[in-house]
């Protein structure tokens, strides 16, 4: 084919089909590949190698894993209508019209104007942004700006609508398998034949694990690929069995409550409309097998983040996997047997491997010697010092090396590839172990953190209980399927526990798997510098800054973590981790189990925002609650706003009316003939029970016990704490029985509060509470005109509104609807609440509307209501309240019984700080100029002339204008403000305006005497 | 996510309930005449301990009933479930409860504690 292709080897059985061509562009260049391929393995396979610029130096980087411990090849992905950053092209799924672009680059990969920081390199170390960006401290605005546009992974795509489909899905299962390598596949098949409910989730689109890599030799005599195919088939087939690819566990937590992304249809070309671009699992498992292999380690020496360097195991698996050879002439830098299959791999696809360097001085095995009789060059105890190129390796400095003394012990041999495989042994995938806490024990033998397997709900397997070698990988997972199986047996009799698979067996070349560790190799050179020698090749954190760390006096392992930001970035610091700690470890002549290792935390793999989200956006993102009234107010133009979930009828503005003008309009009609407000959204209880009374009389702070039926009275409700937590009438309805009604907002917090006193603290009150806000509508009549509209809509007794008192309540049929009217009033005029059965409320709310029309009755919504409030100084709880202002606070005083022994809050109130003259209380302002209305939540001082920090005085709790009293009136909470009345205040304003004079007055601001009230 | 066996409903996703802070304060009436310190205690302090921990728990978006339940706040095991107004009968559940400094408190000394009553 072309010579863009020329890295693809002859086919060897990968999972890629070469018959089938896919079209992509990367960076807006055409590209082809095959079915079956990974963004990375294509782009590798025309020799592109450079895709990203690194986060901090944007230092040229290349592809350098194969999964999802990758930290350099991050990139975008652009689609018709939004944009995803930050994904791996290593896990990338290419497919007919992908379209990707690099990130962190500008304004090319090739050319970077940032790489200038590679240069300044020595201004940026640990701890960069802590000492850098100190001072002064009003600078912090200038230089956060530039930082965040020079740093930070990736661009968030504007839209805020996506048109691809998340969703979440909830199962259970007996256990869950996670990866299907060797042990996976072996855990999984045994226990599909016990019949119990198997799970097994793998992050790669297909089944095998490491056997997709290394599958040269035989399974029960039969070859691997094989084996494996088998193996998958009889999962897929098992009933009991849910086999899901493509799908990462991200998180486990307690009592195995697992979530998996399982990313559905993000690999196709043409979207399936049908089906979600990811799903979310949330999935509990009864017992939890953990078979996540393991990751191979970098080597830390100067260059190592050079393009064309690579880990070994990755090197393999594109040759295996996807017929791609990275580089033709290659060179090995290994501590371990494993990178001599890499060898091999490469000299069987036709590279040219020029020698392996190992640090050990005299490695031994089967796998050694075949690779020897090939005639491979191996530099025993050796090791590459530095490598050197522009945007990719050119050559590297090889030389003896003592890994006792850290030190090279030769002169240095310079040579020349464009391939470097390095491999510094291997970390067991420990991540989900560790985020169920459990503990990790350090391995001398293969230098790894395994897990301690101790728990009995979860166990880890294979590679990621720090087993390596084949052979023994089957035994244990034959083993642990089995106690498994065993102690699932005991909770579900359906299990079958007999032995049914038996070991496989195979024949592999033997390796030795003691990897000699050497966490950093020493340069020894005055002209090589270890501020190259990057242990986390994401966050651009390099073994310099580790040991600047140390000599700034921080010695624990989370510190040095969070001071370098090593393994902080996205990938979590997969590959980098342990190098870390192992330098870490040196440096503090401190073995690395006395060092210890940081804790992994979910997610594994980030989790996208739109998974998490699922069904959960626009429209179905928080219930809409509406009242049977609101297609009228609809109909009648009326705007709302939210009121917690309600959404409440604002204002009604006619044509061409501003807001201020509808509100003056409403406010000025209920004041003068009649107004009609929808107030179904109150908090409504009904409390029944023989002890109802003395339980209301333990709430409240007044006294319940004594109301009589058919009487209303206000009652103001404290926390233990004695601080005022909610507010509402409550009416006695019989002996037995009373109706509370609460604000709408703290409905279900006053319903939980009534239920938790009734549960956990007075056992012995029989009193049964129910919520009925939403059985009732509520239209609230009030305004001069009230009693007469009232006596028009009765459809029988129309004299009982001849003698109908403040605060009582009668029940009677309006428009033969049955109703129970309160004559309460929160507005200052005479007022009835008429309560109905809430399926009448729309019928209600009509019939009022039409037979009030000749008393020039109008509706009004929330804002006229504040407005009229605040007219007469009532309280609205969470506005003139935030949970310190007591009874007193507020001036009301007469609220609180002194004849009852205790109530919820009684003594609290007694504390000699709440009876401080000098707290914040209740007052009223009056502005010098009338038409000024002071912004809510703006400050009061005395003198506006003072030196900054001012002292402040108080808040402004509520403002408005009133059109009845054509004034601007606010209600504020200041300092002794109940000693102040005639003082005057000053409110300062922003950017430069003039302060807000105001008079401190009574906030009862119309009708100081109640007569419109009771009248 | 915890499994919490809700001693009404069964077993239940954590989410379902919501945690209700320590068990057994018992609540000091105002004619006590405490001090402000003694009654501060009541008030404003917490206890928050290491290992076994007894607290109260409703399940709010179930049966809506409170229970008292026995957790060990390092590993998240629940070693007891109880009701409302009796006292833990583990081991590590009577321990806990003696370990707490209330049991020390003046407060506590003349409260009453919320019993169990029948209805």
């Amino acid at each position: 084919m072309n010579r863009l292709l020329s890295h693809r080897i002859s086919s060897n059985g990968a999972v890629i089909d070469r018959q089938k061509l896919v079209h992509f562009e990367f960076d807006q260049k055409k590209y082809t590949g095959y079915e079956g391929d990974t963004l990375a393995s294509a782009l590798l396979a025309h020799g592109i190698h450079l895709v990203g610029r690194s986060f901090k130096y944007h230092r040229p980087r290349g592809i350098f894993g194969s999964g999802s411990e990758e930290p350099n090849a991050l990139v975008r992905l652009i689609g018709d209508k939004s944009s995803e950053p930050n994904l791996r092209a290593t896990q990338i799924e290419i497919y007919d019209g992908l379209i990707a672009e690099s990130q962190n680059r500008f304004p090319s990969l090739k050319i970077d104007f940032l790489s200038i920081n590679n240069v300044f390199r020595r201004f940026f170390p640990a701890g960069f942004y802590y000492k850098t960006f100190m001072w002064p401290a009003s600078f912090w605005m200038f230089y956060e700006k530039l930082i965040r546009k020079a740093a930070g992974l990736g661009k968030l795509s504007k839209k805020y609508h996506r048109p691809e489909r998340y969703e979440h899905k909830y199962a259970h299962c007996d256990l869950l398998v996670v990866g299907s390598g060797a042990a996976g596949l072996q855990t999984a098949i045994i226990a599909a034949k016990s019949g119990a409910r198997v799970v097994i989730a793998d992050e790669q689109h297909r089944f095998g694990g490491w056997l997709l890599t290394d599958n040269d030799f035989n399974i029960n005599q039969i070859p691997a690929a094989s084996w494996v195919h088998e193996t998958v088939k009889n999962l897929q087939s098992a009933p009991n069995v849910t086999c899901l690819s493509r799908t990462t566990v991200s998180s486990m937590m307690d009592d195995n409550f697992v979530i998996m992304a399982e990313r559905v249809t993000e690999h196709l070309g043409k979207k399936d409309m049908l089906l979600p671009k990811q799903r979310l699992w949330k999935l509990r498992a009864s017992k939890v097998i953990l078979a996540t292999g393991a990751i191979e380690r970098p080597l830390v020496f100067s260059g190592n983040d050079l393009p064309g360097i690579m880990l070994s195991s990755a090197i393999r698996t594109y040759i295996n996997r996807y017929d791609v050879l990275s580089g033709r002439r290659a060179i090995i830098f290994t501590n371990n047997d494993d990178a001599y299959f890499t060898a091999l791999a490469i000299h069987k696809a036709g590279g040219f491997v020029r020698c392996i360097v190992d640090l050990r001085v005299n490695p031994k095995s089967q796998i050694i010697t075949k690779v020897r009789k090939i005639g491979i060059n191996i530099l025993a105890g050796h090791a590459v010092i530095a490598a050197h190129g522009l945007r990719h390796i050119a050559s590297v400095d090889i030389a003896k090396y003592n890994s006792g003394k850290q030190a090279p012990t030769s002169s240095i041999l310079h040579m020349d590839c464009n391939l470097l495989a390095m491999s510094g042994g291997l970390n067991p995938v420990v991540h989900l172990h560790s985020q169920r806490k459990g503990k990790l024990v350090w391995d001398e033998r293969t230098s790894c953190y395994r897990p301690d397997n101790k728990s009995d709900e979860w166990v880890s397997v294979g590679a990621a209980n720090g087993t390596f070698e084949l052979e023994r990988i089957f035994i244990e997972a034959t083993k642990i399927a089995s106690t498994t199986i065993m102690k699932l047996a005991k909770e579900n009799n359906k299990i079958k526990t007999k032995e049914l698979v038996t070991v496989p067996q195979i024949d592999k070349d033997k390796q030795n798997w003691t990897p000699l560790p050497t966490w950093l190799i020493q340069a020894g050179q005055p002209h090589v510098s270890d501020k190259t020698a990057f242990v986390d090749f994401q966050n651009d954190s390099t073994a310099a800054d580790i040991k600047l760390a140390v000599k700034e006096g921080y010695s624990s392992v989370e510190h040095v973590k969070r001071y370098t930001t090593t393994g902080m970035a996205t990938d979590q610091g997969k590959t980098s981790n342990i190098n870390a700690i192992g330098i870490l470890a040196s440096c503090l002549n401190k073995s690395i189990a006395e060092t210890g290792v940081t804790t992994f935390r979910p997610p594994y793999t980030p989790v996208s925002l739109g998974a998490i989200a699922g069904r959960n956006i626009g429209g179905l993102f928080d219930p809409v609650r509406k009242t049977r009234m609101h297609s009228w107010h609809q109909s009648n133009g009326a705007k709302f706003e939210h009121v917690g979930q309600w959404m409440r009828a604002w204002y009604y503005p006619r044509d061409g009316e501003s807001f201020q003008q509808a509100v003056n309009r409403e406010v000025y009609a209920t004041r003068h003939y009649a107004g009609l407000l929808d107030a179904s959204t109150l908090g409504k209880i009904e409390v029944k029970g023989p002890d109802s009374a003395e339980f209301l009389n333990r709430v409240y702070t007044n006294n319940f016990a004594d109301l009589p039926i058919g009487k209303a009275r206000y009652g103001l409700m404290l926390k233990e704490d004695g601080m005022v937590f909610d507010d509402g009438v409550t009416t006695r309805l019989a002996e037995d029985h009373f109706y509370m009604t609460t604000t709408t907002g703290g409905a279900a917090g006053v319903l939980s509060w009534l239920e938790e006193l009734l549960q956990t603290e007075w056992l012995d009150l029989r009193v049964y509470l129910t919520s009925v806000t939403e059985q009732w509508s509520v239209a609230s009549l009030s305004g001069p005109n009230s009693r007469s509209i009232l006596t028009a809509c009765m459809s029988e007794n129309k004299n009982i509104t001849d003698d109908f008192p403040f605060m009582t309540m009668k029940k009677s049929f309006i428009a033969g609807i049955p109703a129970r009217i309160f004559r309460i009033s929160f507005t200052g005029e005479m007022a009835f609440e008429i309560n109905v059965p809430a399926r009448y409320g729309a019928a209600l709310w009509s019939h009022l509307m039409k037979i009030g029309k000749e008393f020039n009755l109008t509706a009004y919504g929330t804002e006229a209501m504040h407005v009229l409030r605040a007219e007469k100084g009532f309280i609205i709880v969470g506005q003139e309240t935030d949970g310190t202002v007591t009874p007193h606070d507020l001036d009301m005083g007469w609220i609180i019984s002194n004849k009852k022994s205790d109530f919820i809050g009684k003594r609290a109130l007694e504390r000699k700080s709440m009876n401080e003259p000098q707290r914040k209380q209740l007052v009223g302002l009056l502005t010098a100029d009338p038409s000024k209305v002071i912004p809510e939540g703006a400050h009061a001082v005395l003198d506006p002339n003072q030196e900054m920090p001012m002292e402040m005085l108080g808040h402004i709790s509520s403002s408005y204008y009133s059109p009845n009293l054509k004034h601007s009136i606010a209600l504020a909470l200041l300092k002794g403000g109940l000693n102040r009345k005639g003082q005057t205040v000053y409110i300062p304003m922003l950017d430069g305006q003039q302060p807000i004079e105001a008079k401190i007055v009574d906030p009862v601001f119309f009708d100081k005497k109640g007569e419109r009230l009771r009248g | 996510m915890l499994k919490i066996k809700c001693p009404f409903c069964g077993v239940r996703d954590e989410s379902e309930f919501s945690c209700g802070g320590e068990a057994h304060i018992a609540r000091p009436t105002t004619d006590l005449k405490l001090t402000d310190k003694i009654f501060s205690e009541y008030l404003f302090m917490k206890y928050n301990p290491k290992g076994v921990f007894l607290e109260r728990w409703c399940h709010t978006s179930g049966c809506r009933r409170w229970f008292n339940l026995a957790r060990d706040t390092v590993s998240h095991e629940i070693i007891e479930i109880y009701p409302m107004g009796v006292f833990p009968k583990t081991v590590k559940g009577k321990k806990a409860y003696q370990a707490n400094w209330r049991r020390k408190s003046k407060y506590e000394a003349v409260s009453k504690p919320a019993k169990r009553t029948k209805k």
